[in-house]
Order: structure tokens, then C-alpha cells, then sequence
């Protein structure tokens, strides 16, 4: 079982990534990630849809006839982002208004109704709410690496208006790293976002790749003492 | 095993990369000989940084994908890319802004797409775009050409200007700096002044003195010379020039007619801004130019067409870069439908 966990695991966060190799969710995963705040605050908003929308598919898989299985599921998603939406309108309602449109848009976001079906459908439910925590996960730390990227590059700072998800104390949060930085435009407007994905994208697979070329090294040089 | 190629009379062109990237340098001098002599010591400044960090990041990039460093740097490719690029760029640009351009236009859009022979997009207009969208303020620092600027920099003020933003002696960067001509007229134009009263006005007229303003008619001038020597020893299509030139004249005309208030005359287009340069040395890129005969002239038609809508209409004060890059994107497109017609084969 804890091998099983591993692996989903593993998925969530690297192998099967949503944002870096299933490409999934990628509309939100670019219009917010302007700075990391932002990043964070929908990345959360995400992870919580995919662990709720995974654990109710999961814990009525039983019941569900194939053939109506997709109305389910978006009826399930859509009633679970309307709570999220209704939720962060009444606690971040300042981030709430910066997210906009891209909270209730999260219904549309491929990667929740792929893991119902692939994934929550099939399997128990505690395997599902950890699918759709490692998976949220993954998404939320792409998320907010690529909006603390753009975030430096962009307007030379990190956390910027965290206070308005940690409250007023946060707003100490704010680092500052030159007070003359003109400001790198580009990095904030959308063709940021793209570049800034493509490297974080291949970035990855040049990680895989160099620890794959070190696995294969590592056998090669391990038969001879075998055989 | 080699076969022995023997038929046709074929010509042999001993033309290299490297031989036709030096006849284009060569044809670069006498513009910007006259671009140094109008915008100061800048101009010349901004071309060394930018060479220097097209090298280095061409020679970096080489290393890392394991390719042949010396003979790919000895063929100028990434030299034009520097020119073309520093010369585009304000005279007074920061240090930082030249680098970063330069940067970008060899290692993302030169080598991100397989290097020279594979990029889709003019490197050096691919710099200058992300460079006019991320820092639209230090994209303004021209210098008031010769003749009208109120105090002349000496070579080393240049230097402490670019390299650390301001002078010793003080001088006030308003009093060596000025608009260029598309922009000053794209301002009052847009304050509901007309082309022939902003011409005329006193605080104005200096600038736009004859044709199309005090040094850009001569810098022009001299890269048309130099473009047309180009064309001459065929290192350079026609066609591409003749069309673009000849569609923003037509344009131009078309329009100054329509209403001669408000759009300046085909004149001041053709010889104003970047027009000549991109006309012979950017549009005419081997690599990211449309190839076929006919699709050169709808390529530089097009790209016409793109710098005048967005001079006249556009938020940027000069269009040539977006225009020769959206241009890039459409070349395939182009190239598909305008194949010429194989001997031999029957006509559709």
C-alpha cells in the first residue's frame, strides 16, 4: 500500500505533472501567475476542487452508471468551485477580485475532470483524495514558481501583496530586492508567461533526462560485478 | 566515394556565409558612419556592446550544444544580428538594455530555434521588440541629431551616460534628447494638430527641416546607397526592397492624398525611421525572408503595409520591427502558395 502511495506521489509532483507534462489547466496556469500571491492563491483553489471533486467521485463510483458519468462529474466539479468561489469571495474577497473570472473557471480546467475519470472512478477513496492532493500539489508549486519568477524578473520583487491572503501582518512579507529596478515588462505581460512555462518545461526534462542517462550509467557499470 | 558532377555548364558562385555576412557589413559603414555623425558617439557605443555580447553569447551557446565555436563565429552571422540591432536602439539606451537585447536576440531567437538556417524570426527585431515592450522609457533616449541639439556630448560623457545614466558635468538629459520625427508627429497629430502646422511651428520646424528631418533624411540616405550596392553584387533580392519601398510610397501617397492634414507625405515615410534599413538589411534576412520571386513581393508589400498602419495608427512610434516579425510568421504560409512553376511539369 505505502508503495502504491509513493507512486502517486511521485506522479503528482514530477512524473505525470498537470502543468508540466500532462499540459493541462495551462489558460489559468498563465493569466495568473503574474506574481506569486496570485499563483498561490489559485493554486490552492485548484488543489482543493481536485481533492474534494476526487474524494465525492470516488466514494460514489459504485453508483454511477457509465453512460451519465461526465454530467456527474461536472455536476460534481461546478457545485464544488461554486462553494470554493463563494468561500474566497467571503474571506480573500481583494484576491478574489484579482483572481476574477479564473476562480469560477476552474470548472473548465481539464486536469480535475482527467483525474475523475482516469483515476478517482476507479480507485478507493483514500487513494483518490491523495491523487488529488499530490496532483493539486504539483499544479500549485508550478503555479507559484512560475509567478515568483515572473514576479523577480518582472517588477523586482517576491510576495508582493501577500496580505491578502496572510492578512495585514504579511504585508512585512514584501521583499524588495533594488528600489531603482526599471522593471522587466515583458516578464509580466502574457509572452512572459509562455517563455517563462517552456523553460520551467524544459528545464524538467533536461532533470529527467540527466538522472535517466545516470540510472542507465549506473546499471551498466553494475553488471559486470553482477554477471 | 565521390562522383564526378559533370554536365550543364554549371556556374560556380563561390559565394560563403561568411564572404556574404562581410559584403553586408561593409554595406552597413556608410549609414552608420552618417548615424554617428548625427546621434553622436552612441550610436557607435551601443554597436560595440552589442557585438561584444552577440559573441560571447553566440561563442556560450555554441559551446553548450557542443558545435564548431570558431568557424561559426568567424561568419558574422551574429556580427550583422549586432549591427542591425544597435543601430535600431536609441543612441543614449542604458548599458543593460543593449545586453539584454542582444541577448535575446542570439540565444532565443537565433539558437532556442536551431541556429543560423532556422530561425523563423529576424533575430535582431526579435531583441528590439522585447526590449521596446519591456522598457518603453529608455526606448526614447535619441539624441537631438546635429545641428539642433542645444550642448553636444563628448565621447566620454557618452560612455558615462550609457554605462551609469547620468553625467558629471550635469547636463540635463531634456536638452540632449528629443523625439524622433514619426514620434513628434504621431504626438501633435494626436493633440489634433496638423502635419503642415506642426512642420512649420518654430519649436518644430528645426526638426523636420527639408525632407523628412535633420539627419534621418542623410542616415537614410546613406543605407539606401549602401542597399543598393547590396542588390547590385546580388546579396540581396530586388525584389523585396523594390516591393516594400514601392507599397509604403502607394500607401502612403494614397492616404497624404485622402487627406494631406493629418498623413504626412510618402517622402517623409520612405526616408524617415528605420525605413531604409529595413528596406535593404532587415527585411532582406536570407533566413527569415520569404524565398519564392512572388511571394518577396507580398512579403514586402505586406510588411509595408504593417509599418504604415502601425505608424499611422499604431501605440509604437516606429512599426518596422513588428511589422518585419509578423511579417516572419506568414512567410511559410507565402512560400506555400507562391511556388514557382517547375519546368516540365503541366500547369494546373
Amino acid at each position: 500500500m505505502a508503495a502504491e502511495h509513493l507512486k502517486i506521489t511521485q506522479d503528482g509532483l514530477w512524473n505525470n505533472n498537470v502543468a508540466l507534462v500532462q499540459l493541462l489547466g495551462l489558460c489559468p496556469l498563465l493569466a495568473v501567475t503574474g506574481s506569486f500571491v496570485n499563483g498561490l492563491g489559485l493554486g490552492l483553489a485548484t488543489m482543493m476542487t481536485l481533492i474534494l471533486s476526487n474524494t465525492c467521485v470516488s466514494l460514489i463510483r459504485h453508483w454511477t452508471r457509465p453512460e451519465v458519468r461526465i454530467p456527474i462529474f461536472v455536476l460534481i466539479i461546478a457545485s464544488i468551485v461554486t462553494t470554493i468561489e463563494l468561500a474566497m469571495d467571503a474571506w480573500f474577497h481583494e484576491l478574489y477580485m484579482i483572481l476574477g473570472i479564473f476562480i469560477p473557471l476552474i470548472v473548465t480546467n481539464c486536469s480535475i475532470i482527467a483525474r475523475a475519470e482516469a483515476f478517482a472512478s476507479r480507485n478507493p477513496v483514500v487513494d483518490s483524495a491523495l491523487d488529488g492532493f499530490m496532483m493539486g500539489l504539483g499544479f500549485l508549486l508550478v503555479l507559484v514558481t512560475l509567478g515568483g519568477l515572473r514576479e523577480i524578473i518582472g517588477q523586482g520583487t517576491l510576495f508582493a501583496n501577500a496580505h491578502l491572503m496572510f492578512g495585514e501582518s504579511a504585508r512585512a512579507l514584501e521583499l524588495r530586492f533594488s528600489d531603482h529596478y526599471p522593471g522587466f515588462l515583458l516578464a509580466v505581460l502574457p509572452p512572459g508567461a509562455f517563455m517563462g512555462l517552456s523553460l520551467l518545461i524544459a528545464l524538467k526534462n533536461s532533470i529527467g533526462r540527466r538522472s535517466k542517462q545516470q540510472q542507465t550509467a549506473s546499471l551498466a557499470s553494475a553488471e559486470p560485478v553482477n554477471a | 566515394m565521390l562522383f564526378a558532377k559533370a554536365s550543364s555548364p554549371y556556374m560556380h558562385d563561390d559565394s560563403s556565409v561568411q564572404s556574404i555576412m562581410r559584403k553586408v557589413l561593409y554595406a552597413l559603414i556608410p549609414g552608420s558612419l552618417a548615424a554617428i555623425w548625427f546621434f553622436g558617439w552612441g550610436v557607435l557605443v551601443n554597436i560595440l556592446i552589442a557585438a561584444i555580447t552577440c559573441l560571447a553569447a553566440e561563442a556560450w551557446v555554441l559551446w553548450l550544444r557542443k558545435r564548431d565555436i570558431r568557424n561559426t563565429l568567424l561568419d558574422g552571422s551574429a556580427l550583422v544580428t549586432a549591427c542591425l540591432l544597435a543601430l535600431a536602439l536609441p543612441p543614449l539606451a542604458p548599458w543593460w538594455l543593449t545586453v539584454i537585447a542582444s541577448l535575446f536576440a542570439i540565444l532565443v531567437a537565433k539558437h532556442l530555434y536551431g541556429g543560423l538556417g532556422f530561425n523563423p524570426f529576424n533575430p535582431a527585431m526579435v531583441g528590439y521588440i522585447v526590449v521596446m515592450i519591456s522598457f518603453p522609457r529608455e526606448m526614447t533616449f535619441w539624441t537631438a541629431p546635429v545641428g539642433i541639439a542645444h550642448s553636444e556630448l563628448s565621447f566620454l560623457d557618452t560612455l558615462q551616460i550609457i554605462f551609469s545614466g547620468h553625467t558629471s558635468t550635469g547636463i540635463d538629459f531634456d536638452s540632449i534628447t528629443m523625439a524622433t520625427p514619426i514620434d513628434t508627429l504621431k504626438t501633435q497629430l494626436g493633440l489634433e494638430h496638423d502635419v503642415e502646422t506642426t512642420r512649420q511651428s518654430t519649436q518644430y520646424s528645426p526638426l523636420f527641416d527639408t525632407i523628412s528631418g535633420v539627419g534621418w533624411q542623410w542616415v537614410n540616405a546613406w543605407f539606401l546607397l549602401g542597399g543598393l550596392w547590396l542588390a547590385k553584387h546580388k546579396i540581396i533580392d530586388w525584389r523585396i526592397p523594390t516591393s516594400f519601398l514601392l507599397a509604403l510610397t502607394l500607401i502612403a501617397n494614397f492616404f497624404a492624398v485622402y487627406d494631406y492634414a493629418s498623413y504626412s507625405s510618402a517622402l517623409f515615410h520612405v526616408f524617415s525611421g528605420g525605413t531604409m534599413l529595413a528596406a535593404f538589411f532587415i527585411a532582406t534576412d536570407p533566413v527569415s525572408a520569404s524565398t519564392t520571386p512572388r511571394g518577396r513581393w507580398i512579403y514586402g508589400a505586406g510588411i509595408a503595409l504593417l509599418v504604415y498602419v502601425i505608424r499611422s495608427w499604431g501605440g509604437y512610434p516606429d512599426g518596422i520591427a513588428f511589422a518585419v516579425v509578423l511579417m516572419n510568421i506568414a512567410v511559410p504560409l507565402i512560400d506555400y502558395y507562391t511556388q514557382p512553376h517547375t519546368f516540365g511539369k503541366p500547369q494546373k
